[in-house]
């Protein structure tokens, strides 16, 4: 929801990153206030995941010019921990399977370290429980799922499901969902989706990556960012979204020139 | 690999440091006369004299192994003392008469005694180098017939036990190592189980090497009569020093029918600083004889100090339905190795065994599992289980699995699985992007994968084996 009054969370300027001496992001200016989902639209390989590690930190990649301010702190200087101690949360495209360690655990961890930095009480494993399982409602979880080890043997589905669980849990001011429709059938996606609009809120604020605009069905962006080569070549409302499913990527490249000049 | 994968390891050794107590040290150097002399030290009969110069004939005889998958120098058995007591000033009768400075040893090492006794409900039966100090709790299992002293006062008070059973597992020219150890093991604990007796609570020592230069040969002995059950915990510490120390005990289990002997044990021995000077040199020969029909013997290791480890805990199932088990957590850092696993003799008929091995290395160690499951022609139905798993910390470590299977009988059902994982980049940006740092998430992604081996532990020790892993590990990840 666009408010001009709302504050702004996030503001990436001239962003410049790359992997193995290999650029990557050439150059990203974006700026997220509170209340507002935006979309991030792109082919394969055009920058959109690579965005979303750095912006949670990820050691990897390196960032080779621009800033990021993330509610007035330059998020640069933060450890990925810190980060997400700040509230800068990312839905993992390919989440990490940890066998031998059951979900409830790592989740209270989580929430223990997270909100314990906010001055919030910890919570102790029945309380946490309790916590829990309530969150688990708007994902429409099992509870077996607590004593799962942390996504091993998970489908896809749910997967994904445990990364909005944990978004749901962790309360961040500013999420970043990287792919998270990818690889959902159309209920998973409804469910998904589902938990996600219920998390949104006017002080909290949202930033899509995905391939393809099904997602956008059920999340409705404020606006819709179109990547390509490391750049933000097109921005616009949610009708670019439909645009780009029913015209293609190549679209944009042919009018690139013409368009951009309108609508960013 | 990132800087933080390299750290977390790097946690100096806690139980580093010398106590000052007055030493009985023998000359440097092994020969007849040595043995001879550990033999009248300790006042013992002369048919053990006789077992002693005979493992030393066959010792003369043997060459050190070198099939296993660690490097050393080369040991100069002739500059070890193979003899050291604390001086004894008169005979102890309780706890009171023990010198405060070896009491305020086991304070450092968190081992309160008579407290640990008591609140636990543990008899702890303490080694300290070569000489048993204290034995606590010994009435209580007296009364239910149940003998728990060191094997050198069990010589003097049950010599015909000894004599029936010591070498019968583990022959005096077993191998090189348990060779030496028969030759010249100076104490170590012996425990008798009678018929029909469940042991009424865990039986623990706390082995401890303490002369700077001596060897310790510890000789254990573990006897399950008709139907008994016994669960016995070794732990382990030693002081830091500079020098190498050989370590080369012999631990004998011994199951008849029905009986039931589980052995869990804590290893964290000095394994050499972060450059590999120094450490223990670590090579047991343990072994349990599974007699007895229905029998079961259970070796349940946590593997974490040791310069270099060089140990297979094995069962051999000749009584029909015996079973026999191994569950091993083996760490590594620095430029620790470690060769360790099992072996599984099937001679009995329905003879069941499972092996679940989880190997950790990191900075610069090398961590193998060498395992032997063998299916003897009259082990008819024999089954076998065994899992093999090996988790890499950074990116200069190694682990490395030799898994042998002789199946000689055609009902056999024999498993093996075998994974390798790592703990990567990916892995800890997991963790830290949910706010958790690297530290507590490499205890975490341990504790899980050896989750399956710590369920084995009594629960004292499986809460002090997750304490030891993470400290252990500290600074490997950074």
């Amino acid at each position: 929801m666009i408010n001009k009054n709302s504050t702004t969370i996030l503001s990436v300027q001239g962003l410049r990153a790359s992997i193995n001496g290999t650029e990557i992001l050439k150059g990203i200016d974006l700026t997220v206030k509170r209340g507002e989902i935006h979309a991030i639209m792109g082919l394969n390989g055009s920058g959109k995941s690579t965005f979303a590690k750095v912006l949670a930190g990820h050691s990897a990649y390196e960032v080779t010019g621009g800033s990021i301010q993330f509610e007035g702190k330059n998020l640069l200087e933060l450890p990925p921990e810190e980060r997400a101690r700040a509230g800068l949360f990312l839905a993992f495209q390919y989440p990490i399977e940890i066998p031998g360690v059951a979900n409830t655990q790592f989740l209270r961890l989580a929430y223990n370290t997270v909100q314990g930095q906010r001055g919030k009480a910890e919570l102790d494993p029945l309380e946490f429980d309790d916590f829990v399982r309530e969150k688990m409602k708007l994902l429409d979880m099992k509870p077996d799922f607590l004593d799962r080890s942390v996504n091993e043997g998970f489908s896809g589905g749910e997967k994904k499901r445990n990364e909005i669980l944990q978004m749901a849990l962790l309360e961040p001011k500013l999420s970043i969902l990287d792919e998270t429709d990818s690889g959902l059938d159309i209920d998973a996606l409804k469910i998904v989706a589902n938990g996600v609009n219920q998390i949104a809120n006017p002080n909290n604020a949202m930033i899509l990556v995905t391939h393809y605009q099904r997602l956008l069905d059920y999340i409705v962006p404020d606006f819709v960012h179109v990547m390509q080569a490391g750049r933000i070549v097109m921005t616009g409302g949610k009708e670019l979204a439909l645009e780009l499913e029913t015209r293609g990527y190549d679209w944009i490249s042919a009018n690139k020139q013409s368009v951009a000049g309108v609508i960013v | 690999m990132s800087a933080v994968l390299q750290s977390l390891v790097n946690q100096p050794y806690k139980h580093g440091f010398v106590t000052e107590i007055e030493s009985d040290i023998a000359p440097k150097g092994l020969n007849e006369d040595i043995i001879r002399l550990i033999s009248t030290k300790k006042n013992e009969p002369e048919w053990l004299l006789s077992f002693r110069l005979k493992a030393y004939q066959k010792w003369l005889t043997m060459t050190e192994p070198e099939w296993q998958n660690v490097h050393y120098p080369k040991i100069d058995f002739q500059a070890i003392s193979y003899y050291s007591a604390p001086k004894p000033k008169k005979k102890l009768a309780s706890m009171d008469e023990v010198d405060p400075e070896l009491l305020r040893t086991f304070e450092k090492l968190g081992v309160p005694m008579h407290e640990r006794a008591a609140l636990a409900g543990v008899a702890v039966d303490v080694i300290f180098d070569s000489v048993s100090v204290a034995t606590t709790y010994k009435e209580k299992l007296a009364e239910v017939g149940i003998i728990f002293c060191s094997i050198s006062e069990a010589v003097q008070t049950h010599p015909e036990l000894i004599q029936k059973y010591l070498g019968s597992v583990v022959p005096v020219g077993d191998n090189y190592f348990a060779a030496l150890n028969s030759a010249v093991f100076t104490d170590g604990s012996f425990c008798f189980i009678p018929k029909g007796v469940k042991c009424p609570m865990d039986l623990s020592t706390y082995f401890r090497i303490n002369t700077e230069g001596s060897g310790q040969f510890e000789r254990t002995l573990i006897i399950a009569e008709e139907g008994a059950s016994v669960s016995y915990l070794e732990g382990c510490t030693a002081p830091r020093f500079d020098t190498n120390q050989l370590h080369a005990a012999v631990v004998e289990l011994i199951a008849l029918d029905n009986a039931d002997i589980k052995y869990s044990t804590v290893q964290n021995w000095y394994a050499g600083d972060e450059n590999g000077v120094g450490g223990i040199f670590n090579f047991v020969t343990k072994r349990g004889l599974a007699k007895g029909i229905n029998s079961r013997i259970s070796w349940t290791q946590v593997e974490t100090g040791s310069a270099i480890t060089w140990k297979y805990p094995s069962c051999i199932l000749r009584g029909d339905n015996s079973v026999g088990e191994f569950y091993s957590v083996a760490v590594t850092n620095n430029y620790q190795q470690a060769d360790t696993g099992t072996k599984m003799i099937h001679l009995g008929k329905n003879t069941r065994s499972t092996i679940v091995s989880k190997g950790i290395s990191s900075g610069h160690s090398n961590s193998s599992y060498r395992g032997l499951v063998r299916i003897a022609p009259t082990a008819e139905n024999a089954r076998n289980y065994s899992q093999c798993d090996s988790m890499l910390i950074g990116d200069q470590c190694g682990a490395h699995t030799f898994p042998y299977i002789q199946v000689h009988n055609n009902s056999a059902k024999v498993e093996h699985e075998a994974s390798t994982s790592k703990i990567g980049e990916d892995q800890l940006f997991y963790f830290s992007q949910r706010g958790i740092d690297a530290e507590e998430a490499v205890s975490m992604i341990i504790n899980g994968f050896c989750k399956d081996v710590f369920q084995q532990l009594p629960m004292e020790f499986a809460v002090e084996a997750t304490k030891l892993l993470s400290f252990k590990l500290e600074g490997s990840v950074g």
